[in-house]
């Protein structure tokens, strides 16, 4: 596999350090975790060419967008010919242009001819579901809105990368669902690489092929999506992801492990095609024998692998692809008598658990 | 008597015996405050007035049709429009300029732009006969090698102008566009737009308030120059007496009455006004 995206450089400012190398095939989606302060938006702004960087280089295809060797000239593509699309936190939709106007604007600015542009961008507000609204001001369109008009517009400009800076964190809670799925549904049929900086694990679960994660300005961990939050090596990645994942098949309503067993959650999953499965380790409680029937919920025979000390709870991990991880009080571990090997029931009520589709 | 208690006592005391519909409180201003600010007020506006009182209104008909008054109100018009033109084409681009460069240079630039500010336009004036006077700086290279001479002409007067109204337009714009940022420059950018267009279709419509209140500003303030032009046009009719000279000229009695310059006074007084109402009955943005 030729990596399309490719980018290694370090960036060095009084009291901050950025180093690091990644690569991204075509169409893959990205995700770069971190706290505050790791270098996340750095490492965007050197993608868009917004910053030089003090070493390195970033090749998209067979592109050198960014290159400063330690010694020579350095050579930046200008952010208008590097087809690399950003769309931030807000979507910064032009206020004195309309919807269409709006994802109108990248076609036209690439040469379209003003009577095709509109046309055009008339296909993209359809796609995320603004049709009706093209000729709406921002100020006449809610956030989410807005946000749906920023990402027609980017997309419309077709970018050979598109950069995603906490797309979502502006939103309402109860709009950034459906938004996300958006994202998921038009990322992957455009097949558009992306990057996509976040600290919201739901926006890396619902919609990355791989995660990066950024702490202290270098990369501590990298991998299969699933794979690094299910099971973190980063302290960082343990705390924020924290949750247990089960990526599978959607099936019967609910997710299908890899090891066979079945997840069920607050609604029920239209089958075909993959989903996860989300919740947190204190919802999961830990029987020595098997419960007693009651609400719907997931019950599973397995066993403990190891018992790891958190923050004012015993974090109980126990076998099974994935491992589920059970977080209890130090009292309820005592009384319970868990040790490595001791054979227990987990069960999460189906209300506890988050499913979305990927 | 603690604290508590005697909050609790007041709390007793305020507690509403009836309902009354609620009103918002703002925090306030000293008294004094108002005492001062209708005093500044009545020094903005009394004037004005004065002039409105005292104005000989049946002979103002006849004295503002008087072809000298219309010959200078026309003069005006057409040198403030020129006067601003220019502005807006060499001011726009200083603004830009400064308002997208950090550097130190761009400091030192942005203070020498307000000199015209806090110059008297009487120096402006004599400063300008230094430099494009036939003896000047540049004005004898002009005469020697085009033969052209610019002093004391309309366009010594459209110079001169722009010379104190130039500031104006520059502080506004460039406040405007530092306000708006270069964010949506940035993401205009990533969508492919080259400077030009982006300057174009981004950054100049988003400052459109502030380019139409920078421009009124500047057209207001080429309308009303008096000194500079006096310096380095002169006062001659018909080709450099712009209205603020015309009412001077009449004031002194060269010929006429006090009262045709009160007359003057006040076309130049509704002209203002007009100007005034238009730029604020045009708001780019709005409700529409």
């Amino acid at each position: 596999m030729s990596d399309f995206l490719e980018a290694r450089f370090a960036v060095r400012r009084d009291g901050f350090e950025l180093d690091l190398g990644f690569a991204a095939a075509q169409g893959e989606v990205l995700a770069v975790l971190g706290p505050n302060g790791a270098g996340k938006s750095t490492l965007l702004a050197v993608l868009a060419g917004l910053l030089r960087p003090s070493s390195g280089f970033v090749r998209v295809g067979d592109r050198l967008l960014t290159d400063v060797p330690v010694r020579g000239k350095p050579r930046l593509v200008a952010p208008e010919h590097r087809a690399v699309g950003l769309l931030g936190q807000d979507g910064l939709v032009f206020p004195h242009l309309t919807a269409l106007e709006n994802v109108a604007f990248g076609p036209r600015s690439v040469g379209m001819r003003r009577g095709d542009a509109p046309r055009h961008a008339a296909g993209w507000l359809e796609a995320v579901g603004l049709a009706d609204l093209a000729a709406r001001r921002p100020a006449e369109l809610s956030g989410g809105q807005r946000q749906r008009v920023a990402l027609a517009r980017a997309l419309a400009a077709e970018p050979q990368v598109l950069l995603l800076d906490e797309p979502l964190a502006a939103l309402d809670v109860g709009v950034a669902p459906q938004l996300r799925q958006l994202l998921r549904e038009q990322v992957a049929r455009t097949g558009t690489t992306t990057v996509l900086v976040t600290h919201d694990v739901l926006d890396a679960v619902v919609l990355a092929d791989r995660v990066l994660v950024l702490d202290g300005g270098a990369v501590v961990d990298e991998g299969p999506t699933a794979q690094v939050l299910a099971a973190p090596r980063d302290p960082f990645t343990a705390t924020m992801a924290g949750v247990n994942l089960v990526v599978g098949e959607a099936r019967d309503g609910g997710v299908r492990a890899p090891d066979g067993r079945h997840v069920v959650g607050r609604e029920a999953l239209e089958p075909g095609g993959q989903a996860a499965a989300v919740f947190a380790p204190s919802a999961v409680a830990v029987h020595t024998r098997p419960p007693a029937g009651g609400s719907p919920r997931n019950v599973w025979r397995t066993h403990v692998v190891a018992l790891e000390p958190g923050q004012a709870v015993i974090r109980v991990r126990t076998a099974g692809r994935p491992e589920l991880v059970a977080a209890l009080a130090p009292a309820a571990v005592a009384e319970l008598g868990l040790g490595e090997g001791t054979e227990v029931w987990l069960s999460v009520k189906a209300t506890e658990v988050g499913l979305h589709r990927r | 008597m603690t604290l508590t208690e005697r909050r609790a006592t007041i709390d007793a005391a305020a507690a509403p015996r009836t309902t009354a519909a609620p009103r918002p409180v703002a925090v306030g201003v000293p008294r004094l405050l108002y005492v001062f600010a209708v005093i500044g007020l009545g020094l903005l506006t009394l004037p004005v007035l004065a002039l409105l009182v005292r104005a000989d209104w049946p002979g103002v008909p006849a004295a503002i049709t008087s072809p000298e008054a219309l010959s200078a109100l026309g003069l005006s018009l057409r040198t403030a429009l020129a006067a601003t033109l220019l502005c807006l084409l060499l001011g726009v681009p200083l603004a830009v300029v400064l308002a997208r460069t950090s550097s130190r240079v761009a400091d030192v630039v942005r203070a020498l732009v307000t000199l015209p500010l806090v110059l008297p336009p009487t120096v402006g004036g004599i400063a300008l006969l230094y430099l494009l006077g036939r003896r000047g700086l540049v004005g004898e290279q002009l005469d020697l090698l085009f033969g052209l001479r610019i002093p004391f002409t309309t366009s010594a007067v459209v110079i001169a102008q722009a010379f104190v109204a130039l500031p104006f337009l520059v502080i506004a714009v460039e406040g405007a566009l530092r306000s708006a940022g270069d964010r949506y420059e940035v993401v205009a950018a990533t969508l492919g737009a080259g400077r030009w267009t982006v300057l174009r279709r981004i950054t100049l419509p988003l400052v459109g308030p502030g380019l139409v209140s920078g421009t009124v500003l500047c057209f207001a303030r080429a309308l009303g120059e008096f000194g500079a032009t006096a310096l380095f046009a002169g006062n001659s009719a018909g080709v450099t007496r712009t209205m603020p000279l015309a009412i001077y000229t009449a004031f002194n009695g060269a010929g006429v009455t006090q009262d045709s310059a009160v007359a003057l006074s006040l076309l130049l007084v509704a002209v203002a006004v007009v100007i005034l109402v238009l730029s604020r009955a045009w708001r780019p943005g709005g409700r529409g």
